[in-house]
Formats: structure tokens, sequence, C-alpha cells
């Protein structure tokens, strides 16, 4: 094995190290929006839809305006003279549409808890009291809810210009799809069901808007993963300059792609800042936010694997249905999805044969878009669970079936079935460590012995695949400003102390310290030196943030980059006043030393000493740049994929229909692992989501477009006492396009825990002759299956 | 609806819309400290129907929040120290109703004489929950899921309660009046819970929460005694099952005239009722109630 500069024995890859902002959250001295006060700053309420689909007849706010507190009241036709509408339709998704959204609503709501009148007073709880003096007579309109009715003529249509309730259908079909199944041995077909739950951030979306009318400035201070992109679009719709638009992302207090979207509420809030020229603060309340926050999955997939007796996969089928929403959410769309859905089914194994159609609907709920895992659980869940079935049926063990399929680890590179192209996967080598981990044949063999007294214990698989470190294939080739590039400055202070501005984003999950740790590593420094800078559109390069996994992989790249070409400046620097060769000096442990031997030279702090303070010693013609930037995105591969397998070992009460989760592996390969604990922190809280899936989380809707459980009583996050012990092991296979070699490790735990549950749970009740593909697994479910309830 | 949010949603709103936006800041409201038992009569009486009392305010204090319930006044009641603590007798235990969760849990003396209280607490929400919760707040706040009621229909027990008319004593079966209703007067204050000590006596109790700390989708408080191998007395306090705690006095029955566990269980259709909600449809209840049935009398045999 080959040594990358990445192995120098005062490297920083590969080691926990605390991360650096963790003191001063722990101390409670983080700056979150929510604890932003400014000089004249205004609170907002908003008032928003009780109704699914109604018209509004009539607005009354006298009796509120009288109000104590009360600045003013807006309605959403006095906002769209601040603020434009926008659609959420990206030109790669061929045949995409959806309808201008405004702010607020304008003479017709679409979805329970859509924005419809802006109380603006001195504190929020005085804008609260006022809003509920408002009146609004609506008229019902008659809601579309479920996705199954939003097709059928005889419904409403939600947007009459748009003519009908599609929003989007892409099909594919690879390689001889009908001819395999008829050559197949078993052939299994089940509808998958996968209820929409949402993300619950510990702190709600949050923004202050600040329009500073001097300076003819927008300041914005907003909880948000991708801050260009929101300078662009609020300059965009308020009708200013983009450098008119300043975003500042301090402190945010946990995202899951919930923060990375555009929102009407937020958009609101900009443009009467605009409006009243003065700062307009909000911060959604926990039971606002249940209906304002994207929601995610709501997908209905009717399925098909083929499969001969020798346990050779011959074809996958699926045709997905899902739910989205009145409008195509902005500027990431809606059809993500369901489109990854399309691309990801089948995308662990050695199968040609595949065809899917999805079909995306709009529907009177809230609004649907990205959620960590974006589509994998959906395609994860639904190839895995059919690969279970294919293998019960022909009698074969889950891991023998895997084993036969998955695409084999020397056979890279190679593409998917739907064309994903693979850089170098490790799905043999994860299967074997995991195995190894959780000792399968010996809690094979307790779950017979427990079987045989009552006990129905289950253990399930899924090998899934992840998209990271997307390039401009994602959303900029869909004519979207969202920077698939980062870039990163780093800069020596007089001191020898090091800062990098970086275009990524932190939004707990610990960004601020793999860029540290690249940066002290790739300058040679101690990472105590080093400081981070992020989150703000007027210091940092210009970039994407952090989303979609790509913080290490492309933000940590850049800094990387960054880091090594202010390392040669100072080594050059170094060789002026050493009067050395730069290439025979090396940084190290803050000191330039001799590269042979290791003697120190100087430290950084005495050559930028002279640098800053004495060039007068130096050459006349020597100029030295002890600042370096460096911007980097990944060209070779649209993006790179990681991969992994979970496993689940539960417990199922045949009489109450309980699951009591007991052990959960992961094996995963994000490539170069910056930090093993906060990768495996990464994995394991995303495990958590995903289990909060599988066994809790639903946002449960009446057949009038109601939510009836938005309270944090009645919608269930998964909570520790609930969570299973989650071991954790990796396969390092490092992608060769970058020098890091990280792909990313975000989204995998979300990837592939609900599957393996799922697969758990029939594996569980196999004596039964149960199947159910569908979750959340609630005790109900599990015991209409059963015949109890 | 056994979860205080959804009993508490039958409440009107305070605009009186039935689909009003909920919120999360609470309405305006008075706030005073009643320094005596007969401070507090004096307060409910000065402010009537637009006061509230307020003991550990782990119900009350979400339910202002959110709006779904907007007094003129709370009168706070939690630093009478003369309703806090735990006094044993001869005969019985009394608990302060001001007694918190927390100290019910760590008491020896509950540990000792009324176990099943012990049981059950450790159920009760979280920790910090807890820590500020009352029993007596509990009771009187009568929801349906709430473990306690059920605790105190399986002990017999027996609620002290004084008003400016005088003191007088509840039997738990006819304190729980209906869906966050009980026997108490208007002016009444509950000021403590006795028990009868009952040394030969068994406890058992199971609930079954989606998750640790959860209002239960059905719970079973149980409690009773068994002399050479039959059920010489046993009560059965149901929670979660309907609009108050509930006394299974048939299945109880089945048991003590010496049926099995089959048919007591099968009589539970005749004690009974439950609702529909989120979580469970009512059949699904039953079921479960019968499933509970089960396994705490079978454990409470072992245990005899």
């Amino acid at each position: 094995m080959s040594l990358s500069p990445a192995d120098l024995p005062n490297s920083y890859i590969g080691r926990s190290v605390p991360r650096p902002h963790l003191a001063r959250l722990t101390q409670g001295r983080g700056l979150y929006v929510s604890d932003l006060s400014l000089p004249r700053m205004v609170h907002v309420a908003f008032v928003r839809s009780p109704y699914a689909h109604a018209e509004i007849t009539r607005i009354d706010a006298q009796a509120a305006r009288a109000m104590p507190g009360v600045v003013r009241i807006v309605t959403g036709e006095e906002l769209a003279a601040f603020c434009t509408p926008w659609v959420g339709v990206l030109a790669h998704l061929k045949g995409l549409k959806s309808a201008p959204q405004h702010p607020m609503a304008i003479g017709r709501v679409r979805w329970q808890g859509e924005p419809v009148i802006a109380v603006l007073a001195a504190s929020r709880a005085q804008a609260e009291d006022a809003a509920e003096r408002i009146e609004i007579d609506f008229s019902e309109l008659p809601p579309v809810v479920d996705v199954m009715a939003a097709l059928d003529p005889a419904r409403p249509v939600i947007h009459a210009e748009l003519g009908d309730n599609l929003a989007f259908e892409r099909r594919l079909e690879a390689g001889e799809v009908d001819a395999a199944f008829a050559r197949s041995d078993a052939i299994v077909e089940k509808t998958f069901t996968f209820a929409r739950h949402t993300g619950v951030t510990l702190e709600a979306r949050s923004i202050v808007a600040d329009w500073n009318a001097g300076e003819q400035r927008l300041t914005v201070h907003l909880g948000s993963q991708a801050p260009h992109m929101m300078q662009n679009i609020i300059a965009l719709h308020l009708g200013l300059a983009e450098p008119q638009v300043r975003i500042l992302c301090q402190d945010v207090g946990g995202s899951f792609g919930i923060k990375v979207h555009v929102y009407a509420d937020d958009m609101a809030v900009a443009a009467l800042a605009r409006m009243l020229a003065r700062p307009v603060k909000y911060v959604g309340d926990r039971l606002e936010s249940f209906v304002a926050d994207i929601h995610a999955r709501d997908h209905v997939v009717h399925a098909k694997i083929g499969v001969s007796n020798d346990g050779v996969i011959q074809a996958f089928e699926i045709d997905d249905l899902t739910g989205i929403g009145p409008y195509s959410v902005y500027p990431r769309t809606s059809a993500v999805e369901a489109n990854q859905v399309v691309n990801l089914v089948g995308g662990p194994y050695a199968c040609p044969n595949y065809r899917a159609r999805t079909r995306v609907v709009f529907q009177n709920k809230a609004v649907m878009s990205q959620y960590r895992g974006v589509g994998h659980p959906i395609a994860t869940s639904v190839t895995e669970g059919l690969v279970d079935l294919a293998a019960r049926r022909i009698g074969m063990d889950p891991v023998q079936i895997r084993r036969r399929n998955l695409v084999a680890d020397n056979a890279y590179p190679c593409a998917s079935a739907s064309g994903l192209k693979f850089e170098a996967l490790s799905h043999h080598a994860s299967l074997d460590k995991l195995l190894a981990m959780m000792d399968y044949p010996a809690l094979r063999a307790e779950q017979a012995a427990l079987r045989a007294r009552g006990i129905h214990r289950g253990i399930g698989f899924a090998s899934f695949i992840e998209i990271t470190n997307p390039g401009p294939a994602f959303y900029g080739v869909g004519g979207a400003r969202i920077s698939a590039q980062d870039g990163a400055a780093v800069r020596l202070d007089s001191t020898g102390a090091v800062i990098c501005q970086t275009s990524i984003t932190e939004q707990g999950q610990g960004s601020g310290a793999i860029i540290a740790q690249v940066v002290a590593t790739a300058m040679g420094v101690a990472i105590e030196n080093v400081r981070v800078i992020l989150g703000d559109t007027d210091n940092t390069p210009y970039g994407g943030g952090t989303w979609a996994s790509r913080g290490a992989g492309i933000g940590g790249e850049a800094a990387w980059q960054a880091g090594r070409a202010l390392r040669d400046n100072v080594l050059k620097l170094a060789g002026t006043i050493l009067q050395a060769v730069p290439e025979t000096l090396d940084i190290v442990a803050g000191a330039v030393v001799d590269a042979d031997g290791g003697t120190e030279r100087m430290r950084l702090s005495e050559l930028a000493r002279i640098a800053y303070f004495r060039p007068d010693t130096l050459p006349p013609d020597f100029q030295s740049e002890l600042m370096a930037t460096r911007h980097y995105v990944p060209r070779q591969y649209p993006f790179a994929f990681t991969n992994g397998i979970q496993a689940s070992y539960l417990e199922v009460d045949t009489d109450t229909g309980f699951v009591r989760l007991l052990r959960h592996w992961v094996v995963e390969d994000c490539g170069t692992i910056i930090n093993p604990q906060l990768v495996d922190e990464q994995i394991r809280g995303g495990v958590v989501q995903g289990l909060g899936a599988a066994l809790f989380e639903h946002c449960q809707y009446d057949d009038q477009g109601q939510m009836i459980n938005a309270n944090m009583a009645d919608y269930l996050v998964p909570m520790a006492g609930e969570m299973p012990d989650i071991d954790v092991a990796h396969v390092v296979s490092p992608t060769l396009e970058s020098a890091l070699g990280a792909k990313g490790a975000g989204e995998a735990g979300t990837a592939g825990a609900a599957a393996c549950v799922s697969n758990a749970v029939n594996d569980a009740l196999a004596p039964f002759g149960v199947e159910i593909t569908e979750i959340p697994l609630v005790p109900e479910l599990i015991l209409r299956a059963l015949g109890r309830a | 609806m056994p979860a205080w949010l959804d009993g508490a949603a039958c409440l009107p709103t305070s605009d009186g819309n039935e689909k009003g936006e909920r919120r999360v800041k609470a309405a305006a409201f008075d706030y005073v400290r009643a320094s005596s038992v007969a401070d507090a009569w004096a307060l409910l009486a000065r402010h009537g129907a637009g006061a509230k009392l307020l003991a550990g305010g782990q119900s009350l204090l979400p339910a202002l929040n959110l709006r779904l319930s907007a007094p003129d006044i709370l009168i706070d009641i939690s630093r009478i120290e003369a309703l806090r603590g735990v006094t044993v007798s001869p005969h019985s235990v009394r608990i302060g109703a001001l007694t918190r969760h927390a100290d019910l849990l760590a008491s020896p003396e509950i540990a000792a004489h009324a176990p099943l209280l012990c049981r059950a607490v450790a159920e009760v929400a979280h920790p910090a929950i807890r820590s500020r919760g009352t029993i007596g707040g509990s009771l009187a706040n009568a929801d349906p899921a709430a473990e306690l009621p059920a605790c105190t229909l399986a002990l017999d027990a027996r609620l002290h309660v004084e008003g400016p008319g005088g003191a007088r004593v509840i039997a738990s079966r006819d304190f729980f009046t209906g869906l966050f209703e009980t026997a108490l007067h208007p002016n009444e204050i509950l000021v403590a819970i006795e028990i009868d000590r009952q040394p030969a006596s068994v406890c058992g109790f199971a609930e079954l929460a989606r998750r640790s700390g959860d209002y239960a989708i059905v719970g079973l408080a149980a409690h009773g005694a068994i002399a050479a191998g039959v059920w010489t007395e046993l009560r059965l306090g149901y929670f979660s099952v309907g609009t108050r705690a509930t006394l299974a006095t048939h299945a109880a029955g089945v048991l003590t005239g010496g049926g099995t566990l089959l048919e007591a269980a099968a009589a539970l259709e005749h004690d009974l009722q439950p609702h529909d909600d989120l979580q469970a449809s009512s059949a699904t209840r039953q079921h479960l109630a019968r499933v509970l049935l089960r396994r705490v009398v079978a454990e409470m045999e072992s245990a005899a």
C-alpha cells in the first residue's frame, strides 16, 4: 500500500479529534437564530390555514389591529408586491410541473398549515394574542388526500391551470424484463407502503431578516444548510441584486435535509423585513413545524422480483406512486426522491433486467421534499424486501441469496441496470464483516431455541448503496443555481495560527471539525491552531453547503487542496528565509523542519513575523502569499457511491404486536474516514432516524386533509429507551478521484435501517406465514396481520 | 383519547374555533400562591370558575401553553407543606396530595406498604416530570390514561378532600366520574390519599406503551390476596380503556369465584368499553386488556 500525503506522521486524518465547537455548545454559548435580538426587531406569528383546501372569502383583522403591541397585519395579497412567486421545477426532470407559489396564500389555501396572514408585533406572545382575533371565512373545497385518489378524474384538480394532479412521471426499462420474468422459477409481487413522516430537528426552523435601508442590504440570519442558494433565491424573488443579500448561518440545531429548502414562511419573513424596513423574527414552534416543515416519503410501490431456483435474481420491476402536497418544493423540487427510487432499486445486485415507473402526484397535504436519505430508504426497503421474500419462496437463506447476487467486489468500475456508475464498492467484504460481527450462526441457533418456547425473534438484512458527493448532475444541469462545487480559503496569521473559510456549513454533525482536521493535516499544524469560519455569504468562498453527504467529500477536498497550496507557499517563503530548497523542507507540528531527519528550522510564528512585519528582510523580488484558495468538484463521476449492509435482531410479541429492537449492526464503506467517531455517530443517528420510520414516525391525516397527530405526544419520534445498541464497522474503499478519498457518511444509516427491521419482523413471523410490507410497523398492523385485532 | 392532549382537545379553544391554530404560548393569566388549604379555599371562592389550582403543573402548564385551557388565575398550592409526605399508621398509609412522584418512588414506606405505587410511578412519564408531578394532581386531573387513578382503584384507596363546608372521604371507586372529571366539588381540595396496609397481599402492574414514558395504549394495576391457591380478593384497575380508570369487577369476580384466567379474560368484555384512537381500535384494546390480564394475574399467582 502506498502512502498518501494524508498519512503524514502528524496526520489528524482517521483520528477521533474532539469537535472544536463542543465546549461552546455544551456550555450554552451557541448562537442560534432564536438567540438573536436586534434593535427595532418585530416578531411574526402566522395565521395558518385550518383547512386542507378552501377559498378565502373574507378576512377581518380589525380587532387584531387594536391588540397591544401589534405593528402590522399583512395578507398574502399585500405581500405579493414585495416577493414574486416561484415554481419548483428543474429542466432535467422532464415533464415536471408545478404551480406558482407565493409566500402566503392568495385567495385559496391548499394545505392545512399554509400561511395566510402575518401578524407582526413587539413580541411573539403579542403577535399570537392578536392572531387569535383575526377572523377568516373559508369556503371549504373537497380535498385530495390519498395518493391513490389524486389521479382519479372524479377528484378535484388542485391547480386548474396544470390540467391534472400528476406532477411528474418517469419510466425506465433496462435489459429483457419480460423474458427474465418468464424464465424465473419464482416470482414475488407485493405492494410496499411507506407512511409520510417528517424530520424533527431539535431547533425548529428560524429566521431573522434585517433590511438596512441605508445600505440597501438585507441580512438574513437563517438556520439553513445552503447559504449561497438562499442568497440567490431571496435576492431573485425580492427584486434585489445578489450582493444586496447576506445570509448568515451560525449555529444550527440539526437539519437532516429539512433546512435545505425554500419555505413560504421564510420568504414571507424576508419580504416583510423589506416591507417594514425593520428586523423581523420568526421561530417556528413545534406544533406549526409539523405542518410547515417538509414531510418525506409517502410512497406506495407495487414491486415484483423474479428469481431462479439457484438463487439468481432475474428481474426487478417497480411501479411507484408518491404524494408531494400541493406544490413541488423550490428549488430542489419534490420529484428527486421518486427519481432516486427509480435509480436505486436493485442497485446492489448484478441484475441487468429492470423496469420502473414512478408517478408523483399533488395532494392537499403539507409539502414533501428531500429528507435524509432521499429515496434510499424506499428503494432499499423494496429491493431488500423482495430479495428476502424471493429467498423464502425458493427455500434459500437470506445471506446466501445476497452472496449469490451482490455485485462482485472485483467487478468495478461498473454500472447498475438504471445506469448508475460505480467506481469501487465492497458489498461482499461488507457482508463478510457483518456476519462475523453478529455471529450469524449463533443468532440463528438462539432464534430456533427461543422459537420452541414461543418467543419470536427475527433477523433481517439490508444491503444498500448511497449516492454522495453530487456534482452538477443533481441540480445545476436542471437550471437551479445551487453550487455543485465548494471552496476553501486558508490563511496563515501573524502568530502562525491558521484560519479556514469554507463554503460548507455545520448543523451539528461536526463538519467544522472535519475541515479543521483536514486543514491541520494539510498544513502540518496542531488542530488547536486552526479556526474554521463558515455559514456567511460575505465571508466564505462560494459553494453548495452541507447536504447530500457532500461536506467531507467535496468541502473537505477543497480544504485539503487549499491547505496544501498554503503549505507550498509557506515552504517557498521558508526556503527563501533559510536559503534552502523548499522541497527539502516540511512543516511538522507548527514548525518548518528538514524533510529528511526532521530537525526544526523555524517556527511558523517566526516565519509569519518576518512575512508580515519585516518583509524588508526578504529579497526585493519575493512576495510571500500566506493565503491560498482552492475549489473542488468531482468531475469523473456524476456522484460518488458508498455502500454497506445493515442487520437487525429483534423480538416480536405476537400477543401485543410490539416490536423490541435487540441489536443493530452496520458495516459501511464511506471511503477514507476522517474522524471515526463523527462517522460512527452519523451512522448511528441515521440508523435511529431509519428506525423511527420503521416503527414510530407517521404524519397521520384524516380524510379531510387534517394532520391529526401534529404534536410531540402523538407523533412518535424514536427515543433512546427503545433504541438498540448499534454496532458500526467499516470497509474502506477510497475514491481515487480526490486526494482525501472521502465519499460521505451522512445518510447511509437511514438508507438501510427500516429495510432490515421489516425483514427481521417478517423473519420473526415466518412460522405464522405472515409477510408485512408496510411501515411504520405499529402494534395494530402486526396484530391485524396475525389475525388478532 | 387517552393522552392529555387529546382529552384536552375536547375542550373548546379560547377563540371558539374548533379547528383553531394551537399555539405554544399561554394566554395571559394571573398567579397567586396559597399559603394554606384555608387560604386556597378563600382564593377559590374569590375567583370562582376562572381559577385553577396549580400543583406540580405537569399536565396543566402544557395545556395552558397550547391554549387548550385559559384560566384567569392560577392558585399555586404547591408550597403547602402540610399536604406533602407519607405517614404510616398501624392500619394505613397516608400520602399527602402534594407528594411528588419521585418522592413515592424513593419512599421506603411506600415500597413496604404500597409496592403497587412504586411499580406504577416508575412508568409515569420521565424523571423530569416525576420530579414535579404530584399524586394529588394526577388523581384530581383524572386523565383516563394515567397510571395512578387505576392504582387507587386497585388499592381501594380513600381520598380525603377538604372544603369550606368540611372534610369528607371519597372511596376511589366513587371518585373518578368521567373524562377528566371527579367527584370533587368546585371549592374542595384533595388533601391526602389513604391506603389500608394489607400485609398478605400481592400486586401486579403492566402497561403497553409505545415508548418508555408514553401514555399506555392499555394498562392494568392489580391488587389482591391469595389463600391456599385461591383468590380471596382481587381488584383489577384498568387505565387507557375509555373515559376513566375502570375496575374490572366481572373479571375479578370470575377469579375470586374460582374461575379460570381464560374465563376471566372473556368476562372483561362486560367490564370495559374501550375507546378508539390513533394508536389502537376499541377491539384491539379489548384484546390487549385480555393479554395484560393473563400476564399480570399469572405473575401475581407465581409471586404469591
